[in-house]
């Protein structure tokens, strides 16, 4: 029984080969149906996103699989195998399963640590379990993915640094000011980078947002939009005082705030600090305000740097984060070893005669006037006790096979305690 | 009885020096438990240290400030409570990483200076004496510990200005919520130093028979209150914070310690310890 993946992504593959091989959630449920029978899978998952196509399967042999799923995919969307052979890859047992726990973790992303591909797994085997394609062995291939995806999220820093210029200004803002619940921030001009980072503030709980434009109607526009007030392009100076953040991207050739209305503005507001963010080349904000205190600026470039940075310490953290998923690839690879029932039959037998050989040794030991012929029927009643105990469980072990849907192998194993550290 | 004051005292200092150690770790390198054991081993080395100096109060049959080794230690113990005090009301990771290496300089000190009981002298036995040490010296502890705030509020100010936007900028917190703390510090140990000052004040005058001699010690608890006071009213009314209330804080800081020890240990007056 070998769990395997095919599939390419981003990195593999172009998006000209991954848009023509992705499958639509709707035609999921026949396409696992098809998938089983055509390829030879008991158990089989398919993960769609713009950025992958991976296959999940559970196959008896290895024998031809790679070919199995690649004709499949093949022949499913119609496209010449060689097209697109190249650009897989196919994993199977460690590999494999290796391969799904990083995937869901977000340590295969394009932006590792990004969110959504754990979500996206999740549907994957929503709609898999909704059609029965998935059994024992993707079940908990699957749940213990989605458990590593949340241990990594918790135990490394992996999603904690923001990789977007505009989640990189929230990021700052709240290592100088901590709660943004009751900041009020200032939208000059309206550049779409800086309605997005506006957005991520109004997602943060500011309490109040300003938005000042040249055109009044612009301004009136974004103001209903994010619930906010709209000011005249000519007032705005007047109100730098009332307001912490202040996000700026107009066109405007020359600088239109500088230190002296910062001066002023933070007397005003007995220096509780202010920070600007510039976001317009050529920029809108004089440089020189960084030097006064309680002032900070930050420019595109500035952002840029920081979110250089952070994707930098993201794949420090994922460093970390392999270490947690080879453990977990261990523990499933015992735990998948344990399901088989060849070699839980060796082990259940050698354990029993172990025991049974034992006792006999230790009653011989007492016994010193017994014939040598008393001894050997001794031995052999031993034997058969021990053979006969052993009859029912391993015919019963015997009649299910390696495919089956429930785990004799495993039961038997905890019951007689035949792994040494017992794998959960 | 000494050894075990000594035994005492010596495990809170490895268990202070355990907290600095897990606190830098987790400062400079991305281990995500570490600042919780920091406080944990703070928490810790403050039982050993309160333990060693109820010992050393029952030794001394007296509260055990009367020399420069109890001074020390004494001082050491109440900033480790002051710290468990502020981080149980405003829980800043980091900040114990910024304490444990002050917890570990007084402790160091003292186990390095005599620590023979000193005979009292009548003068001292009084009960004005704890009442005016534990005044003082928490109302110092405090903001001692304010100091710890303004210097984590200066690297991380640094950072942000020069935009070195990695490192430990990712460990200390906020900005704004360091200046809350300083400012918090601020008010438990002003008016703590304030009642110290006062009943140092009154006992002198009913042991020396005047409230005030210029001695050089009130002499220079004198300089450090009006830089304190000078801070208050700033931050009151004058909207002083940020950079220029860190760095006020570290200059109160180094005036109280030379009140506290520079005073002892190069001028002579009526508050030296007896040798």
């Amino acid at each position: 029984m070998h769990i395997v993946t095919l599939g390419l992504n981003h990195q593999t593959a172009p998006v000209a080969i991954r848009e023509r091989l992705a499958f639509t959630a709707e035609e999921l449920p026949e396409v696992l149906r098809r998938l089983k029978d055509e390829a030879g899978l008991s158990e089989a998952l398919i993960l769609s996103t713009c950025n992958r196509v991976e296959v999940y399967g559970i196959s008896a042999t290895l024998d031809e699989c790679h070919k199995r799923l690649l004709k499949f995919l093949a022949d499913y969307h119609q496209i010449d195998a060689k097209d697109f052979a190249e650009n897989l890859y196919f994993h199977t047992d460690s590999a494999a399963i290796s391969h799904g726990f990083r995937v869901a973790s977000s340590l295969d992303s394009m932006v590792v640590g990004e969110p959504q591909i754990l979500g996206q797994f999740k549907d994957a085997f929503a709609i898999a379990s909704e059609e029965l394609s998935t059994g024992l062995i993707l079940n908990r291939f699957l749940h213990r993915s989605f458990f590593i995806a949340k241990e990594v999220r918790t135990q490394t820093k992996i999603a904690s640094y923001a990789v977007s210029v505009s989640f990189a200004a929230v990021e700052l803002a709240k290592k100088i000011f901590g709660d943004l619940n009751d900041m009020k921030v200032m939208l000059i001009g309206a550049g779409e980078m800086c309605e997005l980072a506006a957005r991520h503030f109004i997602n943060q709980g500011v309490e109040q947002v300003l938005v000042t434009n040249r055109t009044l109607s612009r301004a009136q526009q974004l103001a209903n939009e994010f619930s906010g007030i709209a000011l005249p392009f000519d007032k705005f100076r007047g109100q730098l005082d009332q307001v912490d953040i202040i996000l700026s991207s107009t066109g405007s050739p020359e600088y239109l705030i500088g230190p002296e209305e910062l001066s002023q503005a933070l007397k005003k507001r007995r220096n509780r600090p202010i920070f600007l963010i510039d976001i317009a080349v050529p920029r809108d904000i004089d440089p020189k305000v960084n030097e006064l205190d309680n002032i900070y600026l930050y420019d595109v470039d500035d952002l840029q740097d920081v979110v250089t940075e952070n994707l930098d310490q993201r794949r420090q953290e994922a460093e970390l984060a392999e270490k947690l998923v080879a453990k977990e690839v261990e523990k499933f690879e015992q735990w998948l070893a344990s399901l088989a029932v060849t070699p839980t039959i060796k082990k259940l037998r050698e354990q029993v005669l172990e025991i049974a050989d034992q006792e006999l040794k230790k009653t011989l030991a007492g016994l010193t006037d017994l014939s040598n012929k008393d001894e050997q029927r001794l031995k052999a009643m031993v034997n058969a006790i021990a053979n006969k105990f052993l009859h029912h469980p391993i015919s019963y072990l015997k009649s299910q096979d390696d495919s089956a849907e429930t785990i004799p192998a495993t039961t038997i194993r905890k019951i007689f305690k035949l792994d040494k550290n017992d794998v959960r | 009885m000494t050894t075990i004051y000594l035994a005492l005292l010596g495990g809170a200092l490895s268990l202070y020096t355990l907290s600095m150690v897990t606190g830098f770790l987790h400062l400079f390198r991305p281990l995500p438990q570490q600042t919780l054991w920091c406080k944990r081993f703070i928490l810790a080395g403050s039982v050993f240290h309160l333990l060693a100096f109820l010992c050393r109060c029952i030794q001394a049959q007296t509260l055990a400030v009367t020399n420069l080794h109890e001074s020390l230690s004494f001082f050491a113990l109440l900033l480790g409570l002051a710290f468990l005090l502020v981080a149980r009301k405003t829980p800043i990771p980091t900040l114990g990483t910024f304490t444990s290496p002050l917890l570990i300089i007084f402790t160091l000190w003292a186990l390095a200076t005599t620590h023979a009981i000193t005979p009292q002298p009548p003068i001292l036995k009084s009960f004005w004496l704890p009442l005016h040490v534990l005044l003082s010296f928490a109302g110092n502890a405090f903001l001692v510990l304010g100091c710890s705030t303004s210097v984590m509020y200066l690297i991380q100010e640094h950072l942000i200005k020069k935009k070195k936007i990695k490192g430990i900028f990712h460990k200390l917190p906020a900005l704004q919520k360091l200046d809350e703390l300083n400012y918090l510090c601020l008010r438990f140990g002003f008016p703590l130093l304030t009642l110290g000052i006062i009943s140092g004040s009154v006992w002198a005058s009913f042991a020396w028979g005047s409230h005030w001699s210029w001695d050089p010690k009130e002499t220079w608890s004198l300089i450090t209150w009006l830089l304190f006071a000078a801070l208050l009213h700033g931050r009151m009314n004058s909207g002083w914070r940020g950079r220029k209330a860190a760095l006020l804080t570290i200059i109160g800081f180094a005036a109280i310690m030379f009140t506290f020890l520079g005073v002892n240990l190069m001028l002579s007056g009526l508050h030296s310890y007896t040798h």
